[in-house]
């Protein structure tokens, strides 16, 4: 079945000229891979993939690019028209974007750890629509998605974040003294919440990863979150061992995350091993929290009761910078770079990954005329008290940050904090039977 | 065949212990076989289409155990796959289907004059017949791991081979992503749509991917023979009725399936079989025949009797909600059906069913009277 013309394609012959240790690779595949042994010895241009075992891997990984990813290649036996997903009655970022055109260009395509066009769409095209959002359809398998596959996923990101250009720069400022105010009243605001995502370099992310490197990024995230200290000392716990108490508790504090029964999620391949390689670490006052391996390699969730966003928001800088050093320490940084910022496995969570945003009483203004118009001028979005799934329960509603991408950390946890500000001024309002046109914000 | 899976190479960068699956608190067929030995020498393999042992393994990783049934924990991503992980999968299919050997052969028998009685079920207590089978179109992945466009190639081919039937096989298909909602109501009604699967061991598999793309059921107007396209096997075939005329149901399913067999061949494509395997399906516990024949069949006295699993263990009969495999039963109304699929031949399975049933009818009425079944008891068969 393999299809000739694709075999004969490949790129040429990489080049073993600057290889000093080839004698050595032949002598240790040798032992198990005799055939290998043989063609690395003749310099064949038939580079045995079991070669990429051996010590050399990256840069024989670089050469042999030819090398396809199988299935993938297995498809290009069908047309693209054969294989083209129908969309028409799909609603998300992935189905405005993807033509035909567009699919037939990059579905033989893959990044260098393997993940192609139909593994970045597939949760898009499983999912038509929702009912609350409108969906990405699309997530990263590893940093290099988001280049191999930019044809698909710039505009996406452009749709997303609010018309953010291919050659636009991201900013980073996690100096929390740059927050003015941020002290809301604890009558409205019932809990304060600063969240957001890292992802480890040099690992695939969670729709592609394996259990080996899952296992990998547990290992570093333990070891890492082990070395914190003062308000910072913690504990972790996995998923797998976690007695039923353990369970009980941190349920009740509202901090377990639970096997994904999102089918965003599931149909991404997140849910693959579950719960192998995941847990939650949380500090002894409860106030600082990271997941491993749920929807993004590490969330770091940084959290009180009542309105003190400014508390919440210091200490999650703290942490995640303490945390960032120690994972550079050990070589391993966060994926970032100065287009899209932090890089996530999700693009709408793309450049801070932060959503900063407060559980706050507003049954009054959740049921004007204007609220949705307020929410958008103030560039803040409502969920209900369950997360983003969710609808809201006796007037209470999450409201945080709308954007991710194209403005700093600082930037949009003073968005909330301001226009919550507002909207519980305005609740007290009309509390009062008093109008708030008057307060109603210009765009920001 | 220097074609490698990247993906699978950038795993082998870990070790086969780092790799390998905590299966501690499984318990399915493939945990019972998959030791780290046997994943390491196994990990680095795959079919020309590029299905891993990790991709045959997934949905058992994922899937601990199952309340009322022990799964098997692993799927075929194509034919090749039983010959590649054989290893793995000839032990998985020994402790499934009774003792199975790799060097044991398999017999095929598609003759319905070959069934003894089955036209008489007390229709009083028997309320449906069933038999169906699934069929894997040669040349083609199977679901866990098809992409759209040989999904739609399968479905392409299905649709123009079954149009071609006619008489009591006279159909019409309807395709999942273009019915009506007044279709939809009908088909249910009647007791013949699929849904998207909810199951997480076929999700697990990757088999819900595109839904509904390329799924839709085919039926013929008397609506007693049934075809789903692209469910959990590229084909599922079923012929059932009202009542006990388990003969007549069974004489359908072989007719219509050696047509639709022959309208395949006409087109150059056959079904996948062999003669160690038989017919070769996604799941591995359903090679052979691929068969299973039930009723529902209505035993309040007898399903409460302490020696009702016995029994049906020794007519090698199993018994299942009326929901299907992953259900309870409801008011004393079971699914009976036969356990084997591999090392027995189609009319040898009806057969045990035809007879069974018609046992353990006799001793549903024995119990109703008050009288004992002890000696009704069957031999071990």
């Amino acid at each position: 079945m393999a299809n000739n013309a694709a075999l004969d394609s490949r790129q040429s012959a990489p080049d073993w000229s600057g290889c000093e240790i080839k004698s050595d690779c032949a002598t240790r595949a040798k032992a198990n891979y005799p055939a290998a042994a043989e063609s690395i010895a003749r310099s064949d241009d038939l580079i045995p993939r079991t070669v990429t075992s051996f010590f050399c891997a990256d840069r024989v990984r670089n050469a042999i690019m030819p090398f396809g990813n199988t299935h993938n290649n297995f498809k290009m036996n069908f047309s693209s028209d054969e294989e083209f997903p129908d969309l028409t009655k799909h609603n998300n970022h992935m189905a405005k974007v993807l033509t035909k055109e567009m699919y037939a260009k990059l579905r033989d395509k893959q990044t260098p750890s393997g993940y192609t066009l139909d593994d970045v769409i597939q949760t898009g095209v499983d999912n038509p629509g929702h009912p609350f959002i409108m969906t990405v359809g699309c997530v990263a398998g590893d940093e290099e998605t988001y280049e191999v596959f930019k044809d698909l996923l710039d505009p996406i990101i452009s749709d997303r974040h609010s018309g953010y250009k291919a050659t636009d720069k991201h900013r980073t400022d996690l100096n929390f003294e740059n927050l003015k105010g941020g002290d809301l009243d604890p009558e409205y605001v019932l809990s304060s919440r600063v969240r957001t995502g890292r992802s480890i370099k040099g690992y695939t992310l969670p729709p592609h990863n394996s259990r080996g490197e899952r296992r990998a990024v547990e290992d570093l995230s333990v070891q890492a979150l082990a070395s914190l200290d003062g308000e910072f000392k913690g504990k972790y716990y996995p998923l797998k061992s976690m007695t039923d108490k353990e369970q009980e508790q941190l349920i009740e504090d509202h901090f377990l995350f639970d096997k994904p029964v999102s089918p965003l999620l599931i149909a991404a391949g997140m849910a693959r091993d579950w719960p192998d390689g995941r847990g939650i670490w949380h500090n002894e006052d409860k106030t600082f929290l990271v997941w491993v391996n749920e929807e993004d390699h590490l969330r770091v969730i940084s959290m009180q009761k009542g309105g003190n966003m400014k508390e919440v928001f210091r200490r999650f800088c703290v942490g995640l910078q303490k945390i960032e050093e120690i994972f550079k320490k050990n070589n391993h940084g966060f994926m970032w770079n100065e287009h899209l910022g932090y890089v996530l496995t999700c693009p709408s969570n793309l450049g801070t990954g932060l959503r900063g945003g407060v559980h706050v009483k507003l049954p009054k203004l959740s049921t004007h005329a204007k609220f949705e118009e307020i929410l958008t001028r103030l560039r803040l979005q409502k969920r209900g008290t369950g997360g983003v799934d969710t609808a809201s329960v006796g007037g209470i509603f999450d409201i945080s940050n709308t954007d991710r991408l194209g403005s700093s950390e600082v930037e949009q946890v003073q968005a909330v904090v301001d226009g919550v500000k507002l909207m519980v001024e305005m609740e007290k309002k009309l509390e009062k039977g008093e109008s708030i046109d008057s307060m109603i914000p210009a765009q920001k | 065949m220097p074609f490698g899976n990247t993906h699978n190479q950038l795993k082998m960068n870990y070790s086969a212990e780092q790799e390998y699956p905590d299966l501690s608190k499984h318990n399915n067929h493939m945990a019972k076989v998959l030791t780290q030995e046997m994943y390491e020498s196994l990990r680095d393999k795959e079919t020309p289409s590029g299905f891993t042992l990790d991709d045959v393994i997934q949905t058992g990783v994922d899937n601990p155990g199952h309340p009322f049934i022990m799964t098997v924990g692993c799927v075929a991503g194509d034919e090749e796959t039983y010959e590649v992980f054989k290893d793995m999968l000839d032990p998985i299919i020994e402790d499934r289907h009774g003792g199975y050997k790799p060097t044991d052969k398999h017999k095929t028998d598609l003759n319905p004059d070959n069934l003894q009685g089955g036209d008489d079920l007390d229709p009083d207590y028997v309320l449906s017949s069933r038999v169906r089978t699934g069929r894997s179109i040669r040349g083609f992945c199977l679901p866990p791991h098809c992409s759209r466009g040989e999904r739609r190639g399968i479905e392409k081919l299905s649709i123009e081979s079954l149009s071609a039937l006619e008489g009591d096989l006279n159909g019409k298909y309807y395709a999942l992503k273009d019915m009506t909602d007044e279709e939809q109501q009908q088909l249910i009604d009647d007791h013949f749509l699929f849904d998207k699967p909810v199951s997480p061991l076929l999700l697990a598999s990757g088999m819900g991917r595109d839904w509904p793309d390329g799924r839709g059921i085919w039926h013929n107007d008397n609506k007693t023979f049934l075809v789903w396209v692209n469910e959990e096997d590229h084909l599922r075939v079923i012929s059932m009725q009202k009542g006990g005329n388990m003969k007549e149901v069974f004489h359908r399913f072989c007719t219509g399936l050696t047509q639709i067999e022959s309208l395949f061949k006409d087109k150059g494509h056959e079904f996948m079989w062999n003669e160690h395997l038989g017919y070769v399906l996604t799941c591995p516990s359903n090679l052979g025949t691929g068969l299973r024949g039930g009723v529902h069949v209505k035993l309040p006295n007898l399903s409460k009797h302490e020696k009702f699993g016995e029994v049906l263990k020794r007519l090698r009969l199993q018994k299942r909600g009326t929901g299907g495999v992953d259900t309870a039963a409801v008011g004393g109304v079971f699914d009976i059906s036969n356990a084997d699929r591999l090392g027995f031949s189609e009319v040898e399975l009806v057969q045990m069913v035809v007879d069974g049933v018609k046992l353990l009818v006799e001793m549903e009425k024995h119990l109703e009277k008050g009288q004992s079944i002890d000696d009704l008891m069957p031999d071990h068969k």
